[in-house]
């Protein structure tokens, strides 16, 4: 089947979603008005509130969403075929995503530009906030454990992809030095940056003194590193030493020196990954090799699936940004549409073509069955192949093959990079926030806080027996990374449909995707819980049985606050300015 | 042709310089609430030899006041003394 007829069929699905479906979301259920006075009029100070135009505001809040999530996710679920994925990923953008983040959007504009995080702490109280920072300090401990390890993996795999990498951190920092001291344009300089990245990965590519590939100087795969453990894991640990120690400066400078000109450059990144890769897949018009479906899966697409795929089909992480920043920006009312449900149409559109790059990747069905014999198999290999799918794609731009797969992983190191600098600092945060829930002084400390953050990160990822080998033990929680996405997802829609009962409208549209995510949720953390981690389960593993279950819990009680919601107990708790 | 390039170009831009924009405001903000400190660290009940003088500027400050207690999440003054709304 042809690759670019489900693209279009994607595309045309995505069109239509945004034109009818948001169109009757934004007029007939949310009701915007044109002439409501939003929070950035009403509280403007030229910093946090401040009215934007809502094609940049798009363009921000989509960049600030999309990142190396929306391309892991459909790269590791293409296991079970491209249909179920596909499937997913567009079906899920149109009716749960897209009224996800334009709703958590909407409900922060109506109350005072508030996040969805003290909006919730109004519903679920005290005790409830303590789960929820505990629940989103498991969430950023995993992407930490888990970026690392995908990271020294890719290093690993295309050493030529390592010195521009490193390249990008000198350029950064002059860019934060060029543009907020000497107050100079940063589009000059984050293009120049940009350039000077890329040259040296077509120049690193092309010359093997220029690749840093450390299995090689320690003589090759078979060959011993250090502390008795092979070359392979050596070099991991060398890897993941140095990124947990630029992540601990990265994550304790400010923002300007390091963090946002890295966000300049990946910004252009994200529109060269993008154009790059439907360019490639118009111009060479590659098959779909992958079978439609994988009736031989050794576990089962329900309810996994929906908890693999989050960013790209829906993603409680959008409503954060909608509603921490992205509220506080909003012109007008009516804005809300275009800027929060087609940011998630833009998430939707970078994660169909991850699936296209890895499904026309192999020569036939059984080459992929092969690759992806397991679902562990998948998870380990998704994103390589992602990349070589991707450097297969831009082959058709006629750049070299080396070269593409060099830059493609440059892009995918760049995102992950990023996020890792942010959730350590989110990390920080939360164990400063906790520190003083329980008057522990010393944890709002900064290097104290971030030592903690880093400390545990470090101890996740090195646990010697993760499951693809030394350094991978943040794979260990990985899967209920997906959950506590997914449960934060829930949680916003809960909110919006309670706001939308509250003022009497029809809250069947963000009640139904509600009953939909958390039911998976609930099913695959019951599933796991009782049947592969608890000391009964096929996979007894003590540390997910205890995240896992509280999880659990907290799903179940978000499940019964919902329930006793619609029962009209706690209307008067989400405000509508 | 050359003026729609422009237009995407500055568009772009716009689109890139948004965090920047915002983290210069904040700088500024905090050297601002700083100073507004030093002047009236009296309220707060730190000692300030210069209260007699940076009292006179009072008048200036109740609106920039009004604005920072809005931005802090309180609709009305939180000090008895400062009675802007």
């Amino acid at each position: 089947m042809s690759a670019i007829l489900v693209a279009i069929l994607g595309l045309v699905i995505f069109a239509l979603g945004y034109r009818f479906y948001s169109k009757f979301i934004a007029e007939k259920i949310f009701r915007l008005d044109p002439n409501y006075v939003t929070p950035a009029h009403k509280y403007k100070d030229g910093v946090d509130f401040v009215p934007t135009n809502k094609f940049v505001l798009w363009g921000h809040h989509f960049t600030s969403v999309a990142g190396a999530a929306p391309i892991l996710g459909p790269a590791i679920a293409v296991y079970w075929g491209w249909l179920p994925a596909v499937l997913w990923v567009v079906l899920g953008t149109v009716f749960a995503a897209g009224v996800h983040d334009f709703g958590t959007l909407v409900i922060s504009v109506r109350n005072k530009g508030q996040s969805i995080g003290t909006l919730a702490n109004k519903l679920i109280g005290q005790r409830g906030k303590i789960l929820f920072l505990f629940i989103i300090l498991i969430l950023v401990l995993m992407v930490n454990a888990v970026f690392a390890w995908v990271i020294a993996n890719l290093f690993i795999t295309y050493p030529a992809s390592v010195l521009p990498v490193f390249i990008q951190i000198p350029l950064a920092i002059w860019i934060g030095y060029a543009v907020y001291k000497r107050n100079i344009k940063m589009l000059v300089p984050s293009l120049i940056a940009l350039a000077v990245m890329y040259a040296t990965a077509i120049f690193s590519a092309q010359n093997e003194f220029l690749q840093i590939d450390l299995v090689r100087y320690m003589g090759g795969e078979e060959a011993a590193g250090l502390f008795g453990l092979g070359a392979v894991a050596t070099a991991f640990f060398i890897w993941i030493a140095i990124l947990l120690a630029y992540v601990y400066v990265a994550s304790t400078l400010p923002v300007w020196k390091l963090l946002q000109p890295r966000d300049f450059i990946n910004s252009h990144q994200l529109v060269v990954g993008l154009a790059i890769l439907y360019l490639g897949l118009f111009l060479t018009n590659p098959q779909i090799t992958a079978p439609a479906t994988n009736p031989g899966a050794d576990t089962s697409w329900l309810p996994l699936l929906f908890i693999t795929i989050a960013c790209g089909a829906i993603s409680g992480f959008h409503g954060l940004v909608s509603s921490g920043t992205t509220s506080k920006q909003l012109n007008k009312e009516t804005d809300a549409r275009f800027v929060g449900y087609f940011g998630a149409v833009g998430e939707g559109v970078l994660a169909l073509v991850s699936i296209l790059a890895v499904v026309t990747l192999f020569a036939n069905a059984d080459e992929f069955l092969g690759a992806y014999g397991s679902f562990a198999d998948a998870n380990a290999i998704g994103l390589g192949n992602f990349v070589e799918g991707a450097g297969a794609l831009a082959q058709g731009l006629l750049i070299p093959q080396g070269v593409a797969t060099t830059i493609v992983s440059i892009i995918v190191v760049s995102f992950a990079a990023t996020t890792l600098d942010t959730a350590v600092r989110l990390m920080r945060y939360i164990i400063s926030e906790l520190g003083t829930e329980y008057n522990i002084p010393a944890l709002t400390k900064t290097h104290v806080a971030t030592t903690v953050a880093v400390g545990s990160t470090a101890a996740l990822v090195l646990i010697p027996e993760g499951p693809q080998g030394f350094g991978s033990g943040g794979y260990l929680l990985w899967p209920l990374f997906g959950t506590s996405n997914q449960l934060l997802a829930g949680i916003s829609l809960l909110l919006i449909s309670l706001w939308l009962k509250r003022l009497g409208r029809n809250y069947i549209y963000t009640f139904i995707p509600m009953i939909f995510l958390l039911f998976m949720t609930m099913y695959a953390l019951f599933q796991q819980v009782t049947f592969t981690w608890s000391w009964w389960g096929t996979n007894s593993n003590m540390l997910l049985f205890v995240f896992g279950a509280i999880n659990f819990v907290f799903a179940l009680w978000i499940s019964i606050t919902a329930f006793s919601a619609m029962r009209g107990k706690f209307d008067n708790r989400i405000d509508n300015d | 042709m050359l003026d729609s390039v422009k237009k995407l170009i500055k568009y772009y831009e716009d689109v890139i310089s948004l965090n920047h924009k915002q983290e210069i405001a904040r700088e500024l903000r905090d050297e601002d609430d700083l100073f507004l400190l030093m002047l009236y660290s009296e309220m707060l009940g730190i000692p300030n030899p210069v209260y007699y003088y940076t009292l006179e500027l009072y008048p200036h400050m109740i609106e920039e006041f009004h604005d920072w207690h809005l931005r802090m999440g309180m609709d009305k003054s939180p000090l008895t003394g400062i009675r802007c709304c």
